[in-house]
């Protein structure tokens, strides 16, 4: 839409400002992790900015990048004033999302608490200086980030044990409407893995 | 006897100094089943409170990328399970964005049309359901009444009463039928009827009014920070309606206002949510008058759309062509989309980033209620006990759409 | 069993008095008073709100009044998906109750999972918990429920904890007697079968009828 969100973000931070593009009217920014929150605080401050509006924030797991920086971490902002939306990006942690830290920018906008815990719980990326990095989604005892690649869609950590048919009488196994190699195959193209091909 | 009134000396009392620990939830008949708020109390009064969602975490999006792009539909039914059909809207509106294609006329007067039904819907239920929280059960059954003609009509069109999966990507499922506009037509009016019946009871009633006036204010600058979007950021007065500030469908050409609250309480959630039944009631109103009777519903691009059924029949491209998109999906072309529109409770929001496959690389849904949800400690912090249970009806929380 | 068990709980004569035996009155008695605990938790509660309501009225199955502790409901309705972090709290809640206890699993996800094949869905309620009569739908129309209330209440009747589990019937639009037929029977499958074909013939002359 308007250009004017990058301009300003490319003439303020220059080479901070890895790449931009305007695909499908959506403004994006990917920035250096090290200003993350320089540029959020920026964003939030100018006053021909002014996002005030913490619309959301993901992460996104791409394994084959390896060292270039694995999960992409995508912040969207609003504003209401302005009506003007922006994407900002950065690329951190390596193959064992080592050194998969941002700055928190809870102080900033306080909607992004549970955002970053979510990220935190999700795709395994830390935020320093969050005020209360817990899981959130899942329960503390889940180990592993669940929408990493990497990680089973199936692999289940049970909280409680389950039955055995025995103690129950009666069978509690789940029947497969299909085999694996008839049917619709459900899992045929997955752009995660499961169960079977790790164990 | 001892008289009751004895005077006692309070420092021979052996009063607890520590604020008492409470457990609100999971199964709380107030909390929807899915939340818990750990509560620290003073007396009746919250010192501090914890919010704890994610007990209907269900893995949506990890699921949507083990099928093909089509088939996320049933699940994002499933999200937000108030509004399904404003759901499948946006879900097919973010993939058609990625995929570039506009759909027909007829099928945006459709869809806003069924939208504002769900959105009818939800705004029942959500009333409806605080009213009964709070002892007031006859609204709750009036409500649920007209919520039954509305699921009524969906059900006509879709086949299914809740969870319709009828989007598709490049239009609907199928043409509305013929009797759609009649419908429609006889059961707004009638809905609005039993709303204004159901409200004339609430709103005189002096108990309901005191237990929401006042209770669980906040400022429009602070819900802004917080990322509040919907009826409760419009309750503080900020009128950021998606459907009017950045139009989508046919919402630019249709005639309707955007009630706002002043004072952001909970009677103003409340009050903003009847508002809107009225305006959908205009928006339908205006639908079905300017929906054409004729036309095709489904746009006529070959990589999403599947051919007609005399075709795969009597042609081998016809044949190819759908055996490709239904076991290998609709190739979405590479990229990444944000696209929002106006759910039930506020931003509905899908960022969507496609490898150029059948499969979705990525499907991240921007829950409305979970940032709603994420506020509501400073509602209630400084309030008392019995405040809660009005707060958190009026905000909506639908687990679905919270834990994703 | 059988036979025995399915005689009437309650024969009057005329002398004003009536036989029975005590399990046949217990069951009889516990099957219209069923205290419910409402598990309610993700989308099926959507229909268990309208199930609860004017139209379709679970009152009059004497099954509504809901009672939010465990310790004074006998019927548990799980309503909506379990996840593993829900699934302690079920269990909790399930061994608070006092037997006699009945377990409705409402829904395919408390059934069985669902299409929540994944790492955060329990894949059905009884890996957890012992069940009594399952409702598949996504979510169960409110008539599916109703048959599946009226199953658990014949199984209580007759004092039988064998899982049920609620399936199609025939069509009540074309079934001959206009009339749903409520087909429960602890008899061999193949000794209603004649009455199931004579049943289908009825409803193909019918048809043919018609047309």
């Amino acid at each position: 839409m308007s250009q004017l969100v990058l301009d300003k973000l490319k003439a303020r931070f220059g080479a901070a400002i890895l790449a931009t593009h305007s695909d499908f009217g959506d403004d994006t920014a990917l920035v250096e992790p090290a200003q993350w929150k320089a540029i959020s605080t920026f964003l939030r401050e100018d006053p021909d900015l002014d996002f005030d509006l913490p619309v959301d924030l993901c992460g996104v797991d791409y394994p084959s990048r390896g060292a270039a920086g694995r999960t992409e971490v995508v912040m969207h902002l609003y504003s209401i004033g302005k009506k003007h939306r922006i994407r900002l990006k950065a690329r951190v942690g390596d193959e064992d999302m080592d050194g998969a830290e941002l700055e928190s920018v809870t102080s900033i906008w306080p909607g992004m608490n549970w955002l970053e815990r979510e990220t935190w719980d999700m795709s395994g990326v830390r935020f320093v200086g969050h005020p209360d990095l817990r899981r959130i989604l899942m329960y503390p005892e889940f180990e592993g980030h669940a929408l990493q690649k990497t990680y089973p869609a199936d692999r289940i950590q049970p909280l409680v044990p389950y039955r055995t048919e025995e103690e129950a009488g009666v069978p509690l196994e789940k029947q497969a409407p299909f085999g694996p190699d008839e049917g619709m195959a459900f899992g045929r193209t997955a752009n995660n893995i499961s169960r079977a091909e790790v164990d | 006897m001892e008289p009751l009134d004895i005077d006692l000396d309070e420092g021979e009392l052996e009063l607890p100094a520590d604020p008492m620990h409470l457990n609100m939830g999971p199964s709380h008949p107030a909390m929807h089943g899915t939340v818990r708020i750990v509560l620290e109390l003073s007396g009746e009064t919250i010192v501090k409170a914890d919010v704890q969602v994610g007990y209907l975490h269900r893995g949506f999006e990890k699921m949507c990328e083990r099928g093909t792009w089509a088939q996320v539909f049933p699940y994002v039914d499933r999200l937000n399970y108030v509004s399904p059909m404003l759901n499948n809207v946006g879900y097919a509106l973010a993939v058609e964005k990625l995929c570039g294609i506009a759909v027909p006329e007829r099928c945006q007067w459709y869809r806003m049309a069924l939208g504002e039904l769900a959105r009818i819907s939800d705004h029942l239920t959500c009333n409806g359901a605080m009213a009964m929280e709070l002892g007031a059960f006859t609204p709750f059954l009036w409500f649920v009444k007209a919520r039954e003609m509305v699921w009524d009509i969906l059900e006509e069109e879709t086949g299914a009463r809740l969870t319709h999966s009828f989007g598709r990507i490049g239009g609907m499922a199928n043409p509305p039928t013929a009797d759609f506009k009649a419908m429609c037509g006889m059961a707004v009016g009638k809905i609005l009827g039993l709303v204004e019946e159901g409200e004339k009871m609430l709103l005189k009633n002096r108990i309901f009014i005191d237990r929401l006036q006042n209770v669980g204010p906040i400022s429009g600058a602070e819900a802004v920070s917080l990322g509040w979007t919907g009826p409760c950021l419009r309750s503080t007065g900020i009128a950021y309606d998606i459907r009017k500030a950045h139009p989508y469908l046919k919402y630019d050409e249709v005639d309707f206002d955007v009630p706002v609250g002043t004072r952001g309480d909970t009677l103003d959630r409340f009050l903003c949510r009847l508002g809107e039944i009225r305006q959908s009631k205009r928006i339908i109103e205006q639908c079905i008058e300017r929906m054409p009777d004729e036309g095709p519903i489904n746009s006529d691009d070959p990589r999403v759309v599947l051919p007609g059924k005399t075709d795969v029949y009597t042609t081998i491209e016809g044949t190819i062509q759908h055996f490709k998109l239904i076991m290998e999906g609709a190739k979405v072309p590479a990229g990444e989309v944000y696209s929002y529109t106006e759910g039930g409770n506020g931003e509905l929001g899908y960022y969507l980033v496609s490898d150029g496959s059948g499969t979705p690389y990525r499907v991240r849904i921007r829950p409305p209620c979970f940032q709603i949800t994420g506020g509501l400690h400073r509602l209630i912090e400084g309030r008392m006990l019995a405040d809660i249970v009005p707060t958190f009806g009026a905000l909506n929380m639908i687990g679905g759409e919270c834990d994703h | 069993m059988g036979d025995v068990n399915r005689t009437l709980a309650l024969d009057a004569s005329e002398q004003g008095y009536a036989t029975t035996r005590v399990d046949a009155l217990l069951g009889w008695a516990r099957k219209y008073s069923l205290f419910a605990y409402p598990f309610v938790t993700a989308c099926c509660g959507m229909e268990f709100m309208a199930l609860t309501s004017p139209r379709f009225d679970l009152a009059r199955f004497g099954a509504e009044a809901p009672r939010f502790s465990p310790r004074q409901s006998d019927l548990l309705w799980v309503v909506g998906t379990i996840s593993q972090r829900q699934a302690p709290v079920l269990k909790r809640i399930y061994e608070q109750m006092m037997a006699p206890k009945y377990v409705l699993a409402f829904g395919t996800c408390a059934s069985s999972g669902g299409f929540y094949d994944n790492y955060t869905t329990v894949a059905g309620i009884d890996k957890i918990i012992p069940t009594d009569v399952y409702i598949p739908g996504c979510p169960p129309r409110p008539e599916a429920v109703m048959d599946g209330l009226m199953l658990l209440q014949d199984r209580i009747a007759r004092n039988e904890r064998r899982p049920g589990i609620v399936k199609p019937r025939f069509d009540p639009v074309q079934a001959a007697s206009g009339l749903v037929q409520l087909r429960r029977s602890a008899k061999d499958p193949s000794e209603v079968l004649p009455a199931i074909q004579q049943e289908e013939a009825k409803t193909k002359a019918l048809r043919e009828g018609g047309s």
